[in-house]
């Protein structure tokens, strides 16, 4: 008997690639997601659908999953059970395809995180001529469009250290564009910054959302949030409590921890 | 250059005895330069040598493979636990046995004479220090930064290269530096298998002449001068990296 003979039909079945994503299905999906760091459970079966050009605000406390659970759709942090899913590819295949989630996913820090030894402009051309491998000329063309679209004409040949909180934000915001991300994740990126220079950030986060990028947010700017979302989710020890859009979610709230959360923060 | 300086070596040398022989003889001046020539080409070879020693190893030290980390700890503990003077005589005595040779007109020559191994052996001695140097400046970048790199597509290696080295290179920079300059004074080691450097010669020199007390002189001023221009050179290189508004 051959090998190919009694080779079994499940492994067929594994080997056909995963159906093509099309744009009437959710781009991001999660699917009963958990997340352990040791003992410590943090998302305990989560599950949520963005679809193409929505923008979503997760709120909670603190140590509610939050952050864990945007990290984990572009694989910072692997997940133990569930599945998520970014424009088809499973983020939580072992074969995964890093480079190919990556692409299509955007990420915005708390802490910034930009290259203190490159320049604004450096730090936005960066990742696509080293990672894509794309002509300079063309980059740079299109690095110091997207400087000009978060309003930091004339610094880009400062260094991160000579640049403001709300500076350095928007250059982060520019630096993971340059990379023509579907979908931004934003974790928590207005929380380091001075109440004056938050609002620059959120001006250029809604002109991208305006523009009809899919955005995850998430976000302690309730004003923001009720302002710009398509639709909230509220986490509190690891579970979604209560979703729904703004208009009802704030004023409407169903569950009596959303409404302690909200009770304190309003 | 000789003819210069001959003169007042040789003047100095009836009138009082202190023999610069070096500075007046043909034959010993030759030596001498010679020995300045044999010293800067070992002092340059391995200062690149062990510095790619210590980028390569401190990327291996982070490596998955168990195995790669593992031959990283037994080689650092290795180096680090052995007198160089050893490391370098047992390069030479007994991997220099097992060298390949080739004929060279009658007999057979090794590949690897006594200066390729005094390169090897003091560039793996210094590289294990850098290893570890080189490694206390990655653990001081941030894992954030790494983790913006890593959401940016970068590989591992690509975010090494690129992003970690630059950065962790800046904060090693003045313990590399120290190491350096221990490695640049550890090149007279290479005396003890016959390496014409500059102490080799120097002693040579004294054998034939009796003025050890001058050709002391000589060597201190040698190699004062020397980690001198190392140290000028490196601070120059640190300022020089320095990124405006950071650390």
């Amino acid at each position: 008997m051959t090998a190919e003979t009694t080779q079994p039909a499940s492994n067929l079945a594994a080997d056909t690639p995963a159906t093509a994503w099309t744009p009437d299905q959710p781009m991001v999906s999660l699917k009963n997601v958990h997340k352990a760091f040791g003992e410590l459970e943090v998302l305990k079966g989560v599950s949520l659908d963005v679809m193409k050009g929505e923008v979503i605000c997760i709120i909670g406390p603190s140590g509610s999953g939050k952050s864990t659970l945007i990290r984990c759709i572009n694989a910072l942090n692997d997940i133990q059970q569930g599945s998520i899913t970014v424009e088809g590819i499973e983020v939580n295949d072992p074969k995964l395809d890093k480079l190919e989630l990556r692409k299509k996913v955007g990420m915005v820090f708390q802490q910034y995180n930009l290259f203190p030894h490159k320049t604004a402009l450096e730090n936005v051309m960066m990742a696509p001529l080293h990672v894509l491998k794309e002509s300079k000329a063309e980059v740079e063309k299109r690095a110091v469009g997207l400087i000009k679209k978060v309003r930091l004409e004339g610094r880009e040949h400062h260094y991160p250290g000579e640049l403001s909180g709300g500076q350095q934000q928007r250059v982060a915001i520019a630096r993971s564009l340059a990379m023509t991300p579907d979908v931004m994740l934003f974790d928590e990126v207005t929380a380091a910054l001075d109440p004056e220079t938050v609002k620059e950030v959120l001006v250029t986060i809604q002109e991208l959302a305006e523009d009809g990028m899919t955005c995850i947010l998430v976000t302690h700017e309730m004003g923001f949030a009720r302002e710009l979302a398509d639709h909230i989710y509220f986490t509190d020890r690891g579970i979604i409590v209560e979703h729904g859009p703004p208009a009802t979610f704030f004023t409407d709230a169903k569950d009596p921890r959303t409404k302690e959360f909200l009770s304190q923060i309003l | 250059m000789l003819e210069v300086i001959a003169p007042f070596f040789q003047n100095l040398y009836e009138k009082t005895g202190i023999n610069f022989i070096i500075f007046y003889d043909q034959y010993e001046y030759d030596r001498f330069i010679h020995a300045i020539w044999v010293s800067f080409q070992l002092i340059i070879a391995c200062l690149i040598f062990s510095t790619i020693v210590g980028i390569i190893g401190a990327w291996a030290q982070g490596a998955r493979s168990k195995l790669l980390r593992l031959t990283m700890a037994g080689y650092i503990q290795l180096f680090r636990n052995t007198p160089p003077l050893v490391q370098i005589l047992f390069f030479y005595f007994v991997l220099g046995n097992f060298t390949p040779t080739y004929d060279a007109g009658g007999f057979q020559q090794a590949y690897i004479g006594a200066f390729g191994w005094a390169v090897v052996s003091l560039s793996f001695f210094a590289g294990a220090f850098n290893v570890e140097i080189f490694r206390a400046g990655i653990e001081a970048v941030p894992t954030a930064t790494r983790e913006a790199a890593e959401s940016l597509g970068y590989s591992r290696l690509k975010a090494y290269i690129y992003i970690i080295l630059p950065l962790a290179f800046r904060v090693c920079l003045p313990s590399l530096n120290n190491n350096l300059v221990n490695l640049l004074k550890t090149t007279t080691l290479a005396y003890a298998i016959a390496v014409p450097e500059m102490m080799y010669t120097a002693n040579q020199v004294w054998s034939d002449n009796v003025n050890v007390p001058e050709m002391m002189f000589v060597l201190f001023v040698y190699y004062i001068g020397l980690v001198g221009v190392l140290v000028w050179m490196m601070n120059r290189w640190e300022r020089k990296m320095k990124i405006p508004g950071y650390g």
